[in-house]
């Protein structure tokens, strides 16, 4: 037993597991309002992370400026895509949304490697004081700002959906699309909305990550992470979203403890959130918060 | 699904075996006999390369015609084929060394073997559907690739496993010009035998479990089972391709069977046509040609300056792999029922020539 090991990565899962809690609730974003299942998530992550990487390494601007810029790219990013790629798919089987949705990761993905490269580039250093001492332990500044800007994000989309009138016209489209139709509210902006914010939110975890651990495609995989976080807390649930992330990130980060401590099978870290969802599927696929969906014919 | 047919109006099918004929004319039959038979020719004819793309069309068919029967007819999905399709490669690499069987037998029982694993993790399948389903076969791909790293006894581990040549009566098919023509038996027995599976009970149950699981139920079909039974004979025929594949490469290697795999399966599916079993071998060989015309094009122009702005030769596989993207998105934006749709038009527009209607 390594007691010092077993903070440090419960530290780190939780940090990790509120960066998940963030991409799984614009996944979940997405999911409630326009019904499509976001494949390429961790795409957004990619892409975020490498603009803002470029602005502040090529175009040498300072990291506000570029993170500026960043997440005015990524609206566009994210109405574009809705517009040109997910809007002709409206009302197509469950399957063609899907393997859209996978399309466009595999060709965001290939594109960056192309710009980029393969390898993973770390950004400009952004703060003076690399570490600081909390409760005795020893903390790098960006896990902070990292954790930091994760519970902001969340308390940002906590108020938008409960006091802004564009929060509650998606809440009421998620609710019934037709009902918020006679209401007035403009279903199509929304599902534009929602891809939009849902694509900014995630460049922030993205350039978040890319600050701590360099950029490279590996982001891609935060995208992959987020279905056994969603499926855990509830497709449609923004709260279940957070405590899956954060309970996904524990896993991962105890299991990975549990096989370094005893079992040494290696690579428990990437597979058991994996495992977790079978079981998770096997014993209550609505997870913990979704609505159940009733059948009707 | 809409269908062009091309029957005169008026001509009515009034049997059942009318019904569910695979060639609706003498023609047609004798035009599939016929191409056949010109396809025992190609080794005569064509060199070792096209005929190398020729048996990865037919490889990759038989496993893309699996998953279509799972995603066209039945309407559950799949992102984890690559998978199986692996566990199919390894389990006849093993039943060879480890049990002496010869590798003719063992191709088969590969695809038996795999239809067992699919089983296991298409039990999920009974009770999800749709995009549940959809990640839970996400779940089992990273779990077998993970076992695949794994598991030393089986698939050699990170250093993979060469397997034999298929042997039959003392002659070896260890050339592309004799494996053209295993791949083209299998592929002759796979795809009658989906077609046929198509025109029996369990076939049209599993297109009403498609088309309205309700009222499939109400009619009664057993969800559960025929749910995971599709499960199964896709699997059966991943292992099948998997197998076909590791003899013919007479190395497998743990890396090959990652998710990247599984989106081409899914895209041939998409391209070629969901719920068409032509349009499996029609999507396996424009997956197989795509990498090549982008190969192709980037030789065109490599040298000038385009080539040296974009570093076209270095990037060669990323622009593939945004070439697959980006035609999954193109064909299920402008051309969702894919290039089974097309190749109706075609006829019908040949049929009807000088008219169009």
């Amino acid at each position: 037993m390594d007691l010092n090991l077993l903070v440090q990565l419960t530290l780190n899962g939780l940090i990790v597991g509120t960066l998940y809690g963030v991409v799984a609730m614009s996944f979940v974003l997405i999911y409630k309002a326009s019904q499509v299942v976001n494949f390429a998530q961790g795409e957004f992550l990619l892409v975020g992370a490498w603009v803002c990487w470029w602005f502040l390494v090529d175009w040498q601007l300072p990291f506000w400026a570029g993170f500026l810029f960043t997440l005015v790219f990524m609206t566009l990013f994210g109405l574009v895509l809705q517009v040109v790629v997910l809007r002709p798919l409206i009302g197509e089987p469950v399957i063609s949304v899907i393997m859209a949705t996978i399309g466009l990761g595999i060709f965001f993905q290939a594109l960056m490697k192309w710009i980029f490269g393969v390898f993973a580039k770390p950004f400009p250093p952004i703060f003076p004081v690399e570490r600081v001492q909390v409760l005795g332990l020893e903390v790098q500044t960006v896990y902070l700002l990292s954790l930091g800007i994760s519970l902001l994000i969340m308390l940002a989309f906590a108020w938008f959906f409960t006091s802004s009138k564009h929060g509650l016209a998606m809440r009421a489209t998620a609710f019934d699309q037709q009902v918020a139709q006679s209401l007035g509210v403009s279903v199509p902006k929304v599902f534009a909305m929602s891809w939009a914010i849902s694509a900014v939110v995630s460049a922030v975890a993205g350039v978040v990550v890319g600050v701590v651990n360099g950029v490279s495609s590996a982001l891609s995989f935060y995208g992959i992470k987020v279905f056994p976080a969603v499926i855990l807390g509830g497709l449609d649930s923004i709260l279940g979203a957070v405590l899956g992330g954060i309970i996904i990130g524990l896993l991962e980060n105890w299991a990975h403890y549990v096989d370094s401590q005893w079992l040494n099978w290696g690579n428990m870290f990437q597979i058991a959130p994996f495992y977790a969802l079978v079981l998770i599927l096997m014993l209550k696929p609505y997870g913990l918060f979704g609505t159940k969906n009733i059948e009707r014919v | 699904m809409a269908t062009v047919s091309l029957h005169p109006a008026g001509d009515y099918r009034t049997t059942y075996a009318a019904d569910t004929t695979i060639f609706p004319t003498r023609n047609s039959r004798i035009a599939m006999i016929l191409g056949i038979a010109l396809l025992c020719l190609c080794p005569l004819l064509l060199g070792r390369w096209e005929l190398s793309l020729m048996i990865n069309i037919g490889i990759l068919g038989i496993a893309a015609l699996g998953l279509n029967i799972l995603v066209g007819f039945t309407g559950q999905i799949s992102i984890g084929h690559a998978a199986f399709f692996g566990v199919g490669a390894f389990a006849s690499a093993w039943l060879h060394e480890a049990f002496h069987i010869p590798v003719w037998a063992c191709i088969p029982l590969a695809g038996v073997i795999t239809a067992f694993v699919g089983l296991v993790f298409g039990a999920p399948a009974a009770r999800l559907k749709g995009l549940y389903l959809a990640i839970a076969t996400l779940a089992a791909q990273f779990i077998l690739e993970d076992f695949f790293a794994r598991a030393r006894w089986f698939t050699g581990g990170v250093a993979g496993r060469i397997t034999e040549p298929l042997v039959l009566f003392g002659y070896a098919f260890d050339r592309e010009e004799s494996y053209f023509y295993v791949v083209l038996f299998f592929v002759v027995v796979m795809f009658v035998g989906a077609a046929n599976l198509m025109r029996t009970r369990d076939g049209r149950a599993l297109v009403a479990v498609r088309d309205h699981y309700l009222s499939a139920e109400i009619m009664g079909i057993n969800l559960a089972y025929y749910r995971t039974l599709s499960f199964a004979i896709s699997s059966l025929y991943a292992g099948i391709g998997g197998a076909l594949y590791a003899h013919y490469l007479m190395f497998v290697s743990v890396e090959a069977f990652n998710i990247l795999f599984s989106i081409q399966f899914l895209g041939m599916v998409i391209i070629g046509g969901l719920g068409s079993v032509m349009g499996s071998l029609m999507g396996a060989a424009f997956m197989v040609l795509l990498p090549e015309v982008v190969q192709g094009l980037a030789d065109a122009l490599s040298g000038g300056a385009i080539d040296r702005a974009l570093k076209l030769g270095t990037s060669i596989n990323y622009l593939r792999e945004m070439a697959l993207g980006a035609a999954i998105i193109l064909f299920l934006i402008f051309e969702p029922d894919g290039l089974a749709r097309r190749w109706r038009l075609i006829k019908a527009y040949w049929k009807l020539y000088p008219y169009s209607h």
